[in-house]
């Protein structure tokens, strides 16, 4: 599925038509008597399976200025110590806000199926 | 245990403090007014220990409600008429929650055109939104039935806020001798409410009421239905419990007045059942069987009492001071449909009347009950529903 | 001095795979605003995008504790989660309303303004991105002059409601401006509005790519180009004391500023003022009410 994003109206709607994870029947018996959710990551799933573009950080430009995790709306960079991102690929949604704002343009948006995972280190 | 003389509203605003409820919100309605008036006395004076706050409309005052037992606060409103209308959506929103917030509604006539007195049209079109529904007859029976509330909506085989409503004028603002408990004694009955299964809590982020899928939300209210429908046997516990305790009983989801014995019965909500045993007596004195039969919860709808109170019956007068425009009397509609699967087959009449606070007094019932008495002789059914008093 | 982009905390109570679109500006601004808060808080939500990204039950896409509630209601259901919270004694956690434009500056005011003038301890949050995002992109009263949405197909007619007025004269304890462009200071603006006790008003602009029909990867440049074209004022009130903020001090005088066309035309909803033709009119318009907006500001709360 692609989702044309210039056309797009009703908000979220498809993500959660889509929604693989959560939609498995269960008895009443296990069920609570009201619907209370626990904190969870991947609530949605796998969302890196939205993304058409990766993003893909030069590691040799990096200057570690934790721009790209200030502004991912994710939450799916983490920061070393020293403050070296890692994307994490299993959520990322592939926005490319990352690779807007990152001062030095070390962030690329490659086609999804064509990026080296070698890179990631 | 003292006995006071007080007003139903005034007496609620003590149940409040004898509950030890912990948040009260609420918005001036007459004549549901003097409940929060009340209260805010009591917290002033430091009487009312809890949290007092002083909404901007009735919608906001059930919706602070949520707010306050979904952290876990035992919580309570009153309200009437228009205000419980406006309520709506959060009236739905606490049950589906599962909230055991209490609200003492103070039947009012709904508008247009104004009228402040007594019609049952308030609460009786809240009827579908799970909240279990009281209906009182007497100063004592309104404080009472409040304290048993909180027990009954906090049980966790029910979890389902509940309504106890009171004939606005006729009780809220008529003095009457009720018996106080101090907190320290309905200690004895009520324990501090402790949410079963979630809460607002850092310590342990849940998300209430989130996205839920068809496949699971027929579930979801299922459950409320068990929950309602589980209010009735808890209550039977609860209420001998009370007796036990404070010697106080009202007569269970039903209470009966001369009904063993007799051949035609009127059922009835609210002020209207007392009435009702004056003129039962009178009947009786001229050779009539009669009874009557007030209806105190209404929902869960005791259809198991209504049929042990129809079984051998010859008929039933069942008064509605409300209408379900289309239908005729919401409650004769539901005694004949808790019968239909029986072979217990009185004659049932409905009766409409006391609408905008008309008065229906001793001469009105035996009226009633005569009409009954005559068409059931006669053998002509008559009208399905007749509106009492009809100019 | 604002905070350094290190010094904000690492741990995320914005949980990844959860159900927001790509590039969702809102995320940006509870990541930042829950950082400051440091998890002590109820959050109510009320009908708005941030209900739905929380994801299905029986998972949320949030590690803090979040009340749903109705649309109307935030205002109300957080004064209720205060009051139990001072019966309990727990009276130090924040309770924050989360609530979109819609439920604040339309269905939601009614009880807003009741919360705030009940003086209630508790912080209100608008994300605002200006239209019924979560419904389809209807017009709401945040909707600016001349956009498109659903239900202005030809452009809305009226300019956008001056809320922060509104707000301003119930005289919160604490009321800002915000853009999820600058997360640095909004991180800071919550870290001083947790300190503050009263009620507390923090306004965020949100870019949505969804309704504001532009690049998903565009929705920081966008926040920014609000606050150089002078359509987004940033700014801060602690009591009665207003400051005008570092990001929009030197875009008070108008020669400074970017053209707003800048602003406009990277935003399909604004593509009828420049096709077929470029509307020159309409434009100059938004612009005199932009300079309204500085105006009325700086002459009410200065």
């Amino acid at each position: 599925m692609s989702l044309r994003v210039r056309s797009c109206r009703a908000h979220s709607g498809c993500v959660l038509v889509v929604n693989e994870v959560n939609t498995e029947p269960e008895g009443r018996a296990n069920m609570p008597k009201t619907s209370y959710s626990k904190p969870s990551v991947g609530a949605t799933g796998k969302t890196g399976s939205w993304r058409t573009f990766d993003p893909v950080i030069n590691y040799k430009e990096c200057s570690k200025c934790r721009t790209c995790w200030l502004y991912c709306p994710e939450a799916v960079i983490t920061l070393e110590d020293d403050g070296t991102p890692h994307i994490d690929y299993d959520y990322c949604k592939g926005c490319g806000i990352c690779a807007q704002v990152c001062p030095r343009k070390c962030i690329d948006m490659v086609r999804k199926g064509t990026r080296d995972e070698e890179d990631e280190e | 245990m003292k006995t006071e003389l007080m007003s139903a509203n005034y007496a609620a605003a003590r149940a409040v403090v004898s509950a030890r409820v912990e948040v009260v919100a609420a918005y001036p309605i007459t004549p549901a007014t003097t409940v929060p008036e009340q209260i805010a006395l009591l917290s002033e004076k430091g009487i009312y220990k809890g949290e007092f706050i002083r909404v901007e409309s009735e919608h906001s005052a059930m919706f602070a409600c949520i707010g306050a037992s979904s952290t876990g606060a035992r919580a309570f409103t009153a309200t009437s008429s228009n205000g419980l209308l406006l309520m709506d959506e959060a009236l739905h929103w606490a049950s589906a929650a599962r909230l055991p917030i209490v609200l003492a509604n103070i039947n009012r006539s709904v508008s247009p055109s104004w009228n402040i007195h007594v019609s049952h049209d308030d609460s009786m079109s809240k009827r579908d939104t799970g909240w279990i529904q009281f209906y009182v007859s007497s100063v004592d029976e309104f404080y009472h039935t409040i304290i048993q509330a909180f027990k009954l909506a906090e049980d966790e085989r029910v979890l389902m806020p509940t309504m106890v409503n009171a004939d606005g004028f006729v009780l809220s603002h008529t003095v009457s001798r009720y018996d106080y408990l101090e907190p320290e004694e309905v200690d004895k009955f009520l324990q501090p409410y402790s949410p079963p299964h979630w809460v607002m809590d850092p310590e342990n982020p849940v998300a209430h009421g989130n996205i839920v899928f068809p496949e699971h939300y027929q579930e979801f209210r299922y459950s409320m239905h068990e929950g309602t429908k589980n209010a009735l046997d808890v209550y039977l516990e609860i209420e001998a419990e009370y007796k036990k305790l404070f010697g106080k009983y009202f007569g269970g989801p039903i209470e009966c007045y001369k009904c063993d014995d007799a051949d035609y019965i009127m059922t009835s909500q609210g002020t209207i059942g007392a009435e009702a045993r004056d003129a039962i007596d009178q009947l009786r004195k001229d050779g009539y069987k009669v009874g009557s039969a007030r209806i105190r919860m209404y929902r869960p709808f005791p259809i198991d009492h209504i049929r042990d109170l129809a079984k051998g019956k010859k008929a039933i007068a069942s008064f509605d001071r409300s209408v379900s425009y289309g239908f005729g009397g919401p409650v004769a509609n539901d005694i004949r449909a808790s019968l239909y699967a029986t072979d217990i087959r009185p004659l049932i009449k409905s009766y409409i009347g006391g609408l905008g606070g008309r008065d229906i007094t001793v001469p009105d019932i035996k009226e009633i009950l005569l009409d009954l008495i005559k068409h059931e002789e006669s053998g002509e059914a008559g009208p399905e529903e007749t509106w009492h008093d009809l100019r | 001095m604002m905070v350094a982009t290190k010094e904000i905390p690492l741990k995320e109570y914005v949980l990844k795979g959860n159900a927001a679109c790509a590039g969702c500006q809102d995320m940006v601004a509870l990541r930042h605003a829950h950082k400051a808060l440091e998890g002590d808080v109820i959050q109510v939500v009320p009908a708005c995008c941030t209900s739905v990204v929380q994801s299905l039950w029986p998972k949320v896409g949030m590690n803090i504790p979040i009340l749903n509630t109705a649309f109307m209601a935030s205002g109300a259901t957080a004064s209720g989660v205060k009051a139990a919270l001072r019966a309990k004694g727990k009276d130090d956690t924040t309770v924050m309303v989360w609530a979109g434009d819609g439920g604040t500056f339309d269905i939601g005011l009614q009880a807003l303004s009741g919360a705030f003038e009940r003086r209630t301890d508790m912080l209100y949050v608008c994300y605002n991105n200006q239209v019924y995002s979560n419904t389809g992109t209807q017009r709401s009263g945040a909707t600016p002059l001349y956009a498109q949405t659903t239900t202005t197909w030809f452009g809305k007619r009226e300019p956008e409601k001056l809320l922060d007025l509104i707000v301003a004269m119930h005289e919160p304890a604490y009321q800002a401006t915000a853009n999820a462009a600058y997360p640095r200071d909004l991180f800071d603006k919550f870290k001083r509005a947790k300190e503050i006790k009263g009620p507390k008003f923090i306004h965020i602009f949100i870019p949505c790519p969804q309704a504001w029909n532009y690049p998903v990867e565009k929705g920081v440049e966008i926040g920014k180009l609000a606050v150089e074209t002078g359509y987004w004022i940033m700014w801060e009130r602690i009591g009665d004391k207003f400051e005008l903020g570092r990001h929009s001090k030197r875009f008070q005088d108008p020669s400074k500023r970017k053209p707003i066309e800048d602003f406009l035309k990277l935003q399909g909803r604004f593509s009828r003022l420049f096709k077929p033709e470029k509307d020159e009119e309409k434009i100059k318009e938004i612009e005199d009410y932009i300079q309204h907006r500085w105006d009325i500001l700086l002459k009410t709360l200065t």
